[in-house]
């Protein structure tokens, strides 16, 4: 926003809150509400992978929905270059099988976005979607199928050329992988660095699977209860958590080379979203909670823990 | 010696469907031993499921055949047992978790309810004691207010809450297997981590075998004694957890764990597997996985066989392997 930045912020979220009302009274009221998104601060840079990570809950869809102008924040503010321009934004989903129109031919789908925004003859929109399908490997002839008959890993691919088709500059990516094995992962993968290195795309990489976002990105959110509570750079984030619930997240991710499961985790059920904890969210799970952590958390230096430093001296020493 | 709970030897299973048949499970042995957790990993498709389904017969009766293969569960012929015979097995002697925690309990009833069903199902326990025994499950698997969470629906609990019962429940007479089919899939990982503590730590005690199913390398590999890798219905490798994992002897194996993105640096290109698995009703001849194969060589045109190697239960399905051990 500001002039004097030497980097190139594509898309800014400022103090983005969202509440989902729940259950209602005798005149229709909203008796509680779900709070999905608690203040995020996020701003995206051009050509970056920015990963975000969390468990189910943490409002990890809700922010992608946010992003992408799906979803209107309750309070907060989105900005920048791309957020005005619908046309430079665009989404794969999890699931490639819901998220493909199962009427339409293949090539209809890929076009959709083109269709719906511009007039474009028939003959046209054919022609960009065989250019599409050569770039992320679909053969010109099942262009007239119907998504139903295709693989997962090539649903998905029909997916990603479909969010090419308005030649967007941020795709964001939700859980691009998850429903695939890990041969067609690979696959899925190595397509997406492929076409943002040819075509200088900022990916907004959504996942619950650290050793993907690890590979995928530079940067990384970790989101607990709608709240960043850490951000930074991926290789230094992940190999030095500094966030008590940054560590739990990496110390349960099972390791190919480990043996042993470790210590037993006792307490893993999440603190309700109707009623959003006074202190610090992660309070009632945090081993090193002490009376400073009853009060809210800001985040400072890329981290919402105050003993954040404490701890890292600690474990230094 | 230890026994031998489940043996599944050589089988074969198809599913008719509409002009031809899928060729779901190929010559397929396994065996479980009493006490041991073994792993069966595989992508989707590779029959992980439906071999586990068959050793508890739990597919519909007329919708596959068995082509060969025999299946003993303690003792018993599984494919000539009365459906009788079955359900006073099935919750007693074998027990299943599955994916998801959600679909397998009955929304309708209360989870205590469902509990004591099944608890005096199996056993001579009053009411009473069946419900203590529920609360005793329950406790073990570390849920702090059991006697209020039997008075719940499902659907009030957390996922993680809801595997952790089912557990607890599958635990409940002391079974001699228990066949977990990817119970942490729908997990977080840090659910997942505590849900396979509970699990392993309640199986040792009991001396229950496990038979556990997964697409996750790395969740197995921290989970269990021994492995089974399966590829389009046959199985491709067999060993010792740490040594398939750590020196696997099947290229599809080798390609697996290339593949994974951990095993890339990062912004380095992943290691793919080319091509797609084969369609199970119109299998290639020899080798199943010969067409994404880069050693492939002019023997994959034959099926290979298991071919055992010098350690003990170390197997693999690669005519590579024999040429090794013949030379």
């Amino acid at each position: 926003m500001s002039a004097g930045k030497t980097r190139d912020t594509v898309l800014e979220l400022s103090d983005i809150s969202v509440r989902f009302p729940s259950g209602s009274d005798w005149l229709g009221r909203p008796t509680s509400h779900v709070h999905a998104l608690n203040g995020v601060d996020l701003d995206v840079q051009r050509g970056e992978t920015l990963g975000i990570v969390g468990e189910s809950g943490c409002g990890k869809s809700t922010l992608a929905q946010v992003l992408l102008g799906l979803l209107q924040p309750s309070e907060g503010l989105v900005s920048g270059a791309a957020a005005s321009d619908e046309s430079a934004l665009q989404i794969v989903f999890q699931d490639p099988q819901s998220s493909l129109n199962s009427r339409m031919r293949v090539w209809r789908v890929i076009t959709e976005p083109v269709f719906a925004r511009q007039r474009k003859s028939t003959m046209e929109l054919r022609r960009l979607a065989v250019e599409l399908a050569a770039k992320v490997g679909l053969r010109e002839e099942t262009l007239d199928r119907y998504p139903h008959e295709f693989s997962g890993g090539q649903r998905q691919r029909i997916a990603i050329a479909r969010a090419l088709s308005s030649d967007p500059d941020v795709i964001v990516l939700d859980e691009p992988t998850s429903a695939l094995d890990i041969s067609v992962q690979a696959q899925i993968l190595n397509l997406l660095d492929e076409l943002q290195r040819e075509r200088s795309l900022t990916y907004i990489f959504i996942s619950h699977d650290i050793s993907v976002i690890s590979h995928m990105c530079r940067r990384v959110a970790v989101m607990y209860l709608g709240q960043i509570v850490e951000i930074g750079d991926a290789a230094s984030l992940l190999a030095h958590p500094r966030h008590p619930y940054t560590q739990l997240l990496l110390g349960s991710v099972p390791k190919l080379e480990e043996d042993g499961l470790g210590e037993l985790i006792e307490e893993t059920e999440l603190p309700s979203n109707r009623r959003l904890p006074s202190g610090c969210f992660f309070f009632d799970r945090c081993s090193f909670a002490t009376e400073a952590c009853r009060q809210p958390q800001q985040l400072i230096d890329g981290v919402r823990c105050c003993r954040a430093e404490e701890l890292a001296l600690t474990a230094a020493g | 010696m230890r026994k031998t709970v489940l043996d599944i030897d050589n089988l074969s299973l198809e599913f008719p469907v509409y002009k031809g048949t899928v060729s779901a499970v190929n010559r397929v042995s396994l065996h479980v031993q009493e006490g041991e957790i073994v792993g069966i990993v595989g992508e989707s498709g590779s029959a992980k499921s439906v071999t586990a389904m068959t050793a508890m017969r739990l597919l519909p009766s007329e919708s596959f055949r068995i082509r060969s293969g025999r299946i003993t569960l303690l003792g018993q012929d599984m494919l000539a047992l009365s459906e009788q015979k079955l359900a006073s097995m099935r919750g007693r002697d074998v027990a299943m978790i599955f994916q998801e925690p959600l679909t397998a309990l009955n929304p309708t009833k209360k989870v205590g309810a469902q509990m004591l069903g099944v608890i005096r199902l199996h056993t001579k326990l009053s009411e009473r004691e069946a419900r203590l025994h529920a609360i005793k499950l329950l406790t073990d698997m570390r849920i702090n207010d059991a006697e209020e969470i039997l008075e719940r629906y499902p659907f009030e609990l957390s996922g993680g809450m809801r595997q952790r019962i089912l557990i607890g429940l599958a635990f409940a007479c002391s079974p001699k297997l228990l066949i977990a089919d990817e119970p942490t899939t729908a997990l977080d990982v840090t659910v997942q981590k505590q849900v396979l503590q509970l699990l392993r730590q309640k199986a040792r005690e009991l001396n229950t075998a496990i038979l556990f199913i997964s697409h996750d390398l790395a969740v197995v590999s921290q989970f269990c004694d021994r492995l089974y890798v399966m590829y389009a219905g046959s199985v491709v490798e067999t060993g010792p957890t740490r040594e398939v994992l750590g020196a696997p002897k099947h290229p599809y194996t080798q390609a697996l764990i290339r593949a994974l993105p951990e095993s890339a640096a990062p912004g380095q290109p992943l290691r793919s597997i080319r091509g797609v698995v084969p369609n199970l009703t119109d299998m290639p001849t020899g080798c199943a996985f010969r067409e994404r194969c880069d050693s492939a060589f002019e023997a994959c045109s034959a099926i290979p066989p298991l071919f055992s190697l010098d350690e003990d239960n170390r197997a693999s399905a690669c005519w590579l392997c024999e040429k090794e051990h013949a030379a």
